[in-house]
């Protein structure tokens, strides 16, 4: 009651997730670079718009996969206590999220193509608000079976309709 | 009027077989079809006139006509239903089967609506919310097209059952509950009507239409007799005069629009809660409907003020309960507990509905000026890019260059409107109710019950952590499935959360 600031999550995900991270986002921006260059080529405009904006794309695109993984990896962090489980995710914008363990609705476990390269997989936690699910990233496979089988134990336990 | 709900009870549970729904549905969807394709249809037959050709608009209309209500039909044969002692089952579709199951235990909300045409032919559509996480299930359960009686007795046998199977102490009462009136349409709200600005949505949705039949009619509006004598007239008067007329003649069609809405959707309006503390809402003129909110279904209520209510001095009244997720689906507008009427009685009717008055009257926490700055700032940071566009707009297009300094207007509205959004954010915890207020355009103040929050969020953005101030958002399976509580200092958010639920932060503090 007194005490009035929350702590971390005690876990940080697997290092690999800044690897991880990286290749996804480069992933994301050569996208956007090929597409620039394709109508850089196509459409031949006079003036020098395109190679100003391509050089744009370039500099936000390195500034962005040089920090947000480092930044990212600093942020993201995970808890499951025996009542509660707790996330802190984000870089710019930061969130943290806490679900009691008695409204869990499911427990599930995805890895995306990238996330299989590098040997991760995330877990996420519903509850029955649509606006609640927990999201953990970056961990490793392992590490997110044990836990979503400990959570499933957890959560039978508690019972009820979680609402 | 009712069959008594054990009778039906017992008639279902030995027949476990597969029913359709009233055969006289198959008049009721051919014409809601035809009804939604009639701009295609009116837009093929101009298309065909305008062509020169003048049998094969008339073959195209009849075309897409026939085509549209064979598949109507074909709904109607596809479609079965069944109630198992254990779950409501409704399958339906050709191509692509589907079967989608209702626990019992799991009905939320059962809301019975009848259009024009279903009231005429004695029908009465079934949406029975289901409050489940699963994506897919998420949307009610609908059973387009019961008898009213069988529509009626369903809902009673839905929602009377006894509240836990482990309790048969109490079978299933026949329904003839004592029914308490919380609230009933007073005539003199209508004056209301005209601040709701519901008429604008009937606005747009007319002009969407007429535009679409211009469209694929290929009709050339410009030779509209009507349209004609109104362009012609507005091009003799100078521009002020113009933008007067528009205005003036806009704000009366909204507001004739809107009184217009309001008789239809809010004639009858009764709230009424029935023995077992069932909230029941009956209204609508033309379409009747009639939504029932179990009570431990319901975890609060909102007081929303739209800013032109606001100014007139009313307010209305939802219900946040599990099953019926906000503006969504079947179920939209099914919160409604109170049409727009006096604060005072939007008031009243939450304060009952709640069994206190404490979480609506209370006043409120304020927030840090920090929150003001914020506030503030992000409405001018709006207002500077929407002026910066427009007066290059003015630019490029070489107008009047008095026009430049509209976008200080942008700017006084936009300081004015980020100062009164601080001013509505405040919060409160009284008497078990977590009470937030938000939002200028539309200020919302809630009361949800703690012990329907499942879940803290706590956001800060990079200029919150800047200002120190965190978003404390309330997870719930009801309503909104979110109610914000906005720029709290960090310390303050904190505190808070771990007042309204205790012990559920507890390992987590410092």
């Amino acid at each position: 009651m007194t005490a009035a600031s929350l702590r971390a999550p005690a876990h940080l995900v697997d290092p690999r997730a800044k690897a991880y991270w990286t290749v996804r986002s480069l992933a994301g921006w050569l996208v956007i670079a090929a597409v620039q260059i394709i109508v850089w080529v196509a459409v031949k405009h006079p003036d020098a718009v395109h190679p100003i904006l391509f050089a744009v794309t370039v500099a936000v695109a390195l500034a962005h996969v040089s920090v947000m993984p480092q930044w990212r990896y600093r942020v993201h962090r995970w808890e499951a206590t025996d009542t509660a489980v707790y996330t802190q995710s984000g870089w710019f914008n930061q969130e943290r999220r806490i679900a009691p363990v008695a409204r869990i609705q499911t427990v599930d476990t995805q890895r995306g193509p990238f996330e299989q390269v590098f040997g991760l997989a995330n877990v996420t936690v519903t509850t029955a608000s649509a606006a609640g699910p927990l999201k953990i990233h970056g961990l490793r496979r392992a590490a997110a079976d044990a836990l979503v089988e400990d959570l499933t134990v957890r959560t039978q336990a508690a019972g009820g309709d979680a609402t | 009027m009712t069959v008594p709900a054990q009778a039906l009870d017992a008639a279902v549970r030995q027949d476990g077989n597969w029913k359709r729904l009233s055969p006289r549905m198959l008049l009721v969807h051919p014409v809601i079809e035809l009804g939604k394709a009639l701009p295609a249809i009116v837009g093929a037959f101009l298309a065909g006139h305008g062509s020169g050709n003048d049998s094969s608009g008339s073959r195209w209309s009849l075309g897409i006509a026939g085509v549209v209500m064979a598949f109507a039909m074909l709904r109607w044969v596809t479609t079965r239903y069944r109630i198992t002692p254990a779950q409501v089952q409704l399958r339906h579709g050709l191509v692509r089967r589907q079967t989608r199951a209702a626990p019992l235990d799991r009905v939320r909300t059962v809301d019975v609506t009848a259009h024009l045409l279903h009231r005429t032919l004695g029908l009465a559509r079934v949406s029975i919310g289901i409050g489940t996480s699963d994506r897919k299930g998420r949307q009610a359960l609908v059973l387009d097209g019961l008898g009213a009686e069988r529509a009626a007795a369903l809902r009673s046998e839905l929602l009377h059952r006894p509240a836990d199977a482990a309790q048969p102490k109490q079978p299933t009462q026949p329904v003839a509950p004592a029914e308490v009136e919380l609230a009933r349409l007073d005539p003199a709200w209508l004056r209301f009507a005209p601040f709701t600005l519901t008429g604008a949505v009937t606005g747009l949705a007319l002009l969407g239409i007429g535009w679409r039949i211009v469209g694929e009619g290929h009709v050339n509006i410009g030779r509209l007799g009507p349209y004609r004598a109104v362009a012609d007239r507005l091009e003799e008067w100078p521009l002020a005069v113009d933008i007067l007329a528009v205005f003036v003649a806009v704000a009366v069609f909204v507001a004739v629009a809107s009184t217009v809405g309001y008789v239809l959707s809010f004639t009858g309006f009764r709230l009424t809660r029935h023995d077992g503390g069932t909230l029941h809402v009956t209204r609508g003129l033309l379409t009747s409907r009639a939504t029932s909110i179990e009570r431990r279904r319901l975890r609060g209520v909102e007081l929303s003020e739209p800013l032109l209510l606001r100014t007139a001095g009313g307010a209305r009244c939802l219900a946040v309960a599990t099953g019926l997720r906000v503006g969504r689906g079947a179920e939209r507008g099914g919160e409604i507990l109170l049409p727009p009427a006096p604060k005072a009685e939007a008031v009243k009717v939450g304060a009952a509905v709640l069994g206190t008055d404490a979480p609506l009257t209370v006043p409120l926490v304020a927030h840090p000026l920090a929150a003001r700055r914020r506030r503030i700032a992000r409405a001018l940071a709006g207002a500077i890019v929407l002026g910066a566009a427009f007066d290059a707009a003015v630019l490029l297009a070489g107008w009047d260059s008095a026009l430049l300094s509209v976008p200080g207007a942008f700017v006084s509205v936009a300081v004015a409107l980020g100062y009164d959004r601080y001013c509505s954010l405040g919060h409160a915890f009284v008497r078990g109710y977590v009470v937030t207020r938000f939002g200028s355009v539309v200020r919302r103040r809630t009361a949800v019950a703690a012990d329907g929050v499942i879940g803290w969020n706590l956001r800060s953005t990079f200029f919150q952590r800047r200002l120190g101030l965190t978003t404390l958002v309330a997870t719930t399976a009801a309503g909104r499935q979110k109610y914000s509580v906005a720029d709290l200092a960090d310390a303050d958010a904190v505190r808070f959360a771990d007042m309204c639920v205790p012990g559920l932060l507890e390992p987590f503090l410092t």
